[in-house]
């Protein structure tokens, strides 16, 4: 279906090719996962599929890249729509109208479908995506979820050979990225559709997968079955670390066929691992009563939450659930219109913003919002100033969150994770004792994630108590000592993150799955296993 | 029979242009009075109309804007007759002391005194230019001004995108631009300068549209927006000419219609003469686009009914001024009370007539009762 034959690929002004003589087959009706690193080119690979590399990007491409037999290099790839549907990482922003009947008829109406197909298709995607009746719901209005169904939806109308998706699920709560996907899988089996797919978060799509294509960043890919390349990838999800650590041949993929494999695992196992004990002591943060209304609608209903300091508090909930405006009701800067918030005596919302972000840092959802200067020295003198710290002190702070950032380089060339620590740092200079971070692992890579959760054990060290808004199951395990969870605006559970996660099917981690509620992470159980069986 | 008489009253969206022919017609009606007894009905015939036949949708409830522009403007046309000199005619209302201007401002006069007629003239210029102002504003809030662009030939298909993106761009900048400003102060940036502050909210929010931008052309790209736009240069060139030849017939064809003292020979022949060249490059573009519509806007009974009541008002006014000016509009020279007749009032009060014959609109988020209404949490404002 589609071939790379000899493809190496750079981007101008680049010393290094992104892609380096590539060469690849896939078949119809196959899904593959693309996985790897931010940054090592899978967006890339993935856009060479209709063309839009290097025809809308630009750069030089060697070889030949051909979908169904037709090469990309011969036509743009518009005239690729009807063969190969792509659908981004941010549905909103390639939306071209702005219903969502309309958007799932666009496609179509540039082919020149006639209208009886057209009504008849729309129909048929609709109930395909389950999403019949949002039909004429405006799609700036739908939940993340929803909008992502759509856009695959849109281009689904057309009915392309191939399905290009890149991090289709990377903004999604997990119920709506199980959704999604779960949508996709069928689309392989009852269309027949090829799905090409890059995602981060591994573990929900390898059950899936047919193949896995890693691109380890050097140019090359490693192409094959999951079991094969799996076992030799530097990163991979819980369960194939789980694997691994136990020796399981062959190795599962799915948490079933690891329960299965793991009835001599918990024999070994050792006692489950002491969690530490909840803190005591003073709240450093405490809010009682807070609500957040906007017009008629209640985002957050009368919330009561203590903070002590030290600690690290995840805040989990579906998308819409008022997690974000609890965080910046809490930090002072959004609204609030009842309850009260004390942070050592002190209402933030009483305070100038320059004292209140002494007492509470907030790290929002597009954290690069609070960016604006060429550089990143500039942005660190800037924070000095704004700080009245010493100067030097945020690039101090920056070096030790994210060693090694080229102090001239723009802000918007980092990458994601550094982007992250260089607004952490900013935020930081300012010393809070509690820093507020919203979905702060959106788009993080493994590496990413893990030197995250090391910046959040060096503040939690120096005393200061940080709350993480997130989907990340796994990534609450390994750093949350509390877990909140919050649906329609009130907490509905809040205790110490081994009870929260192990307690529910829909938070549980992978391990929590194949072993039991009292193991979270790989590391618990690496930590129980006798010295021998290691 | 009672099956068509159901089916024509079902609840469905009509053709825009239904809407925008109508509201013409009593746009182009109040252009011909200035009797301010039938701009008064002729407005309360658009209120009516809108608020029975207008939907939820954030278009329709842009029609309060309207009015108040309407207000501004009355208003301002008779603040400027009493601050740039009012005197014409005899009775006098207002001594204001007039404010001597240097040479060169010479034919200008600023207060002075004010009279009733001078007034009064400003008063129904103002009232017939708020008038169609609203009967504009109704055609807004009756029609998806999306679905008119969507209803355009389909030569001018490439353009009427072009306009959708654009406007899905300005609530995206507002929503972005607040965005930023809230994180603005997260950094506690307000002590520095206003040019730094400025600085630190426009980068972002340009560099965020930038970004939308370039991932909804991809998307646009990979979607085939543009596929069919092969077209040789020279054919290009004619019906590109022929449609500029025609709307320029078209635009001095009506004007010449609406201003009585230019020449007749101006008026119809070349009106329809531009409207014929028009339409001829509109085929010769159209017919080499292949691209099709999904659910294209119908002219059925009910569109005809309510453009035609729209005209209908229209083309009575322009007889009416034929035989009867005086009452249309009323003398300055003697203050009276403007005189209503009949036949005009009648004319007018056809316009009403959509707010009983036509479906009413299909409710926009119907279907969307059950399930969870916007996303608040993305945006605490």
């Amino acid at each position: 279906m589609i071939e790379w034959d000899q493809v190496t690929f750079w981007y101008h002004g680049q010393p290094e090719p992104v892609l380096a003589d590539i060469t690849l087959s896939i078949g119809e009706g196959e899904l593959v996962l693309f996985a790897g690193q931010t940054g090592a080119g899978k967006s890339t690979l993935l856009g060479t599929v209709n063309g839009l590399v290097p025809h809308f990007t630009g750069g030089h491409l060697d070889g030949v890249v051909s979908v169904a037999g037709i090469p990309t290099h011969s036509r743009p790839p518009r005239e690729f729509a009807h063969l190969v549907g792509v659908v981004g990482q941010d549905p909103l922003a390639g939306f071209v109208t702005d219903t969502v009947e309309e958007e799932l008829a666009y496609g179509m109406e540039q082919l020149g479908v006639s209208p009886q197909v057209m009504r008849r298709r729309v129909e048929e995607t609709l109930d395909l995506l389950g999403i019949a009746e949002l039909r004429r719901r405006a799609l700036r209005t739908l939940s993340g979820g929803q909008q992502q169904r759509v856009a695959v939806g849109s281009v689904l109308t057309m009915h392309p050979k191939v399905l290009v998706l890149d991090e289709p699920t990377s903004a999604l709560d997990p119920t709506a990225a199980e959704d999604v996907l779960a949508t996709l899988a069928r689309l392989v089996h009852d269309l027949g559709t090829t799905v090409l797919m890059a995602e981060h978060r591994m573990e929900r799509v390898v059950p899936f997968a047919d193949r896995v294509v890693y691109v380890p960043g050097d140019g090359t890919v490693v192409d094959g079955v999951p079991e094969q390349v799996l076992r030799t990838m530097p990163v991979v999800p819980p369960i194939v670390e789980l694997g691994r650590l136990a020796r399981w041949d062959p190795l599962p993929l799915s948490v079933r066929d690891a329960r299965r494999a793991a009835t001599p695992l918990r024999a070994d196992l050792g006692p489950a691992p002491r969690r530490t004990q909840p803190l005591t002591g003073p709240p450093v943060l405490s809010g009682s009563g807070v609500v957040v209304r906007y017009g008629p609608a209640v985002a957050v209903r009368g919330v009561d939450l203590d903070l002590r300091a030290g600690e690290v508090l995840a805040m989990m909930g579906r998308n819409g659930s008022g997690k974000s405006s609890l965080l910046w009701a809490l930090q002072g800067s959004g609204p609030r219109q009842g309850g009260t918030v004390r942070v050592g005596g002190v209402d933030p919302k009483q305070l100038s913003s320059a004292k209140a972000r002494e007492l509470v840092g907030l790290v929002p959802q597009t954290a690069s919002d609070l960016l604006y200067l060429e550089t990143v020295s500039g942005e660190c003198a800037a924070a000095d100033a704004e700080s009245g710290a010493e100067p030097g002190a945020c690039r101090a702070l920056l070096d030790r969150l994210a060693p090694g950032i080229d102090p001239a380089r723009h802000p918007r060339d980092l990458s994601e994770g550094q982007r992250l620590a260089l607004v952490l740092a900013v935020q930081l200079s300012a010393a809070p004792r509690v820093m507020l971070l919203d979905e702060p692992t959106r788009g993080l890579d493994y590496p990413a994630k893990a030197a995250l959760g090391a910046m959040i054990a060096a503040l939690t060290a120096e005393g200061r108590s940080v709350v993480v808004a997130t989907h990340d199951v796994e990534f609450v395990a390994t750093i949350a000592d509390r877990v909140v969870v919050l649906a329609e605006g009130e907490i509905v559970s809040d205790g110490p993150t081994a009870e929260v996660l192990g307690g529910s099917p829909a938070f549980a981690t992978q391990v929590a799955k194949i072993l039991g509620a009292e193991w979270l992470t790989v590391a618990d159980v690496a930590a129980a296993l006798p010295q021998g069986t290691r | 029979m009672g099956g068509a008489r159901t089916t024509y009253f079902l609840p469905r969206d009509l053709h825009p242009g239904a809407w925008w022919l109508w509201a013409l017609g009593l746009a182009v009606a109040a252009s011909r009075t200035t009797n301010p007894w039938l701009l008064l009905t002729i407005l309360a015939v658009v209120g009516y109309v809108v608020v029975a036949r207008r939907t939820d949708a954030p278009w329709a409830m842009a029609f309060r804007l309207y009015l108040v522009l309407g207000a501004v403007i009355v208003f301002f046309r008779v603040f400027f007759r009493l601050v740039f000199g009012g005197a014409e005619g005899s009775t006098i209302v207002l001594r204001l002391p007039e404010i001597p201007l240097p040479e060169w401002a010479a034919g200008i006069r600023l207060l002075g005194d004010v009279s009733a007629e001078s007034l009064l003239g400003g008063f129904y210029d103002g009232l017939r230019l708020a008038t169609m102002v609203v009967c504009l504003g109704a055609a807004n809030a009756l029609a998806n001004p999306k679905r008119l662009l969507k209803a355009m030939p389909s030569a001018l298909y490439e353009a009427g995108t072009a306009v959708i993106v654009a406007l899905s761009v300005f609530p995206q900048l507002a929503e972005s631009a607040l965005r930023v400003r809230r994180a603005r102060k997260l950094r506690g940036g307000t002590g520095d300068k206003r040019f730094h502050a400025l600085r630190a909210i426009v980068i972002p929010v340009l560099a965020d549209a930038l970004d939308r931008s370039l991932r909804l052309a991809a998307s646009m790209d990979s979607r085939g927006y543009g596929r069919a736009g092969t077209v040789r240069a020279r054919t290009r060139l004619i019906t590109g000419a022929l449609m500029v030849v025609g709307l320029i017939g078209v635009c001095v064809g009506v004007y010449a219609t609406l201003d009585g003292t230019t020449p007749r020979f101006l008026a119809a022949p070349v009106l329809i003469g531009g409207l014929v060249v028009a339409l001829i490059g509109f085929r010769a573009a159209g017919a080499r686009v292949h691209r099709s519509r999904y659910r294209p806007g119908r002219w059925s009974l009910a569109e005809i009914v309510v453009a035609a009541s729209g005209v209908g008002v229209a083309v009575v006014l322009f007889a009416t001024s034929s035989v009867d000016p005086t009452n249309l509009n009323p003398s300055l020279i003697v203050l009276s009370w403007p005189m209503l007749s009949w036949p005009p009032l009648a004319g007018v009060l056809l316009g009403v007539l959509p707010a009983f014959l036509s479906p009413p609109p299909e409710p926009p988020f119907a279907a969307a009762l059950d399930v969870p209404g916007p996303q608040i949490e993305k945006v605490p404002a």
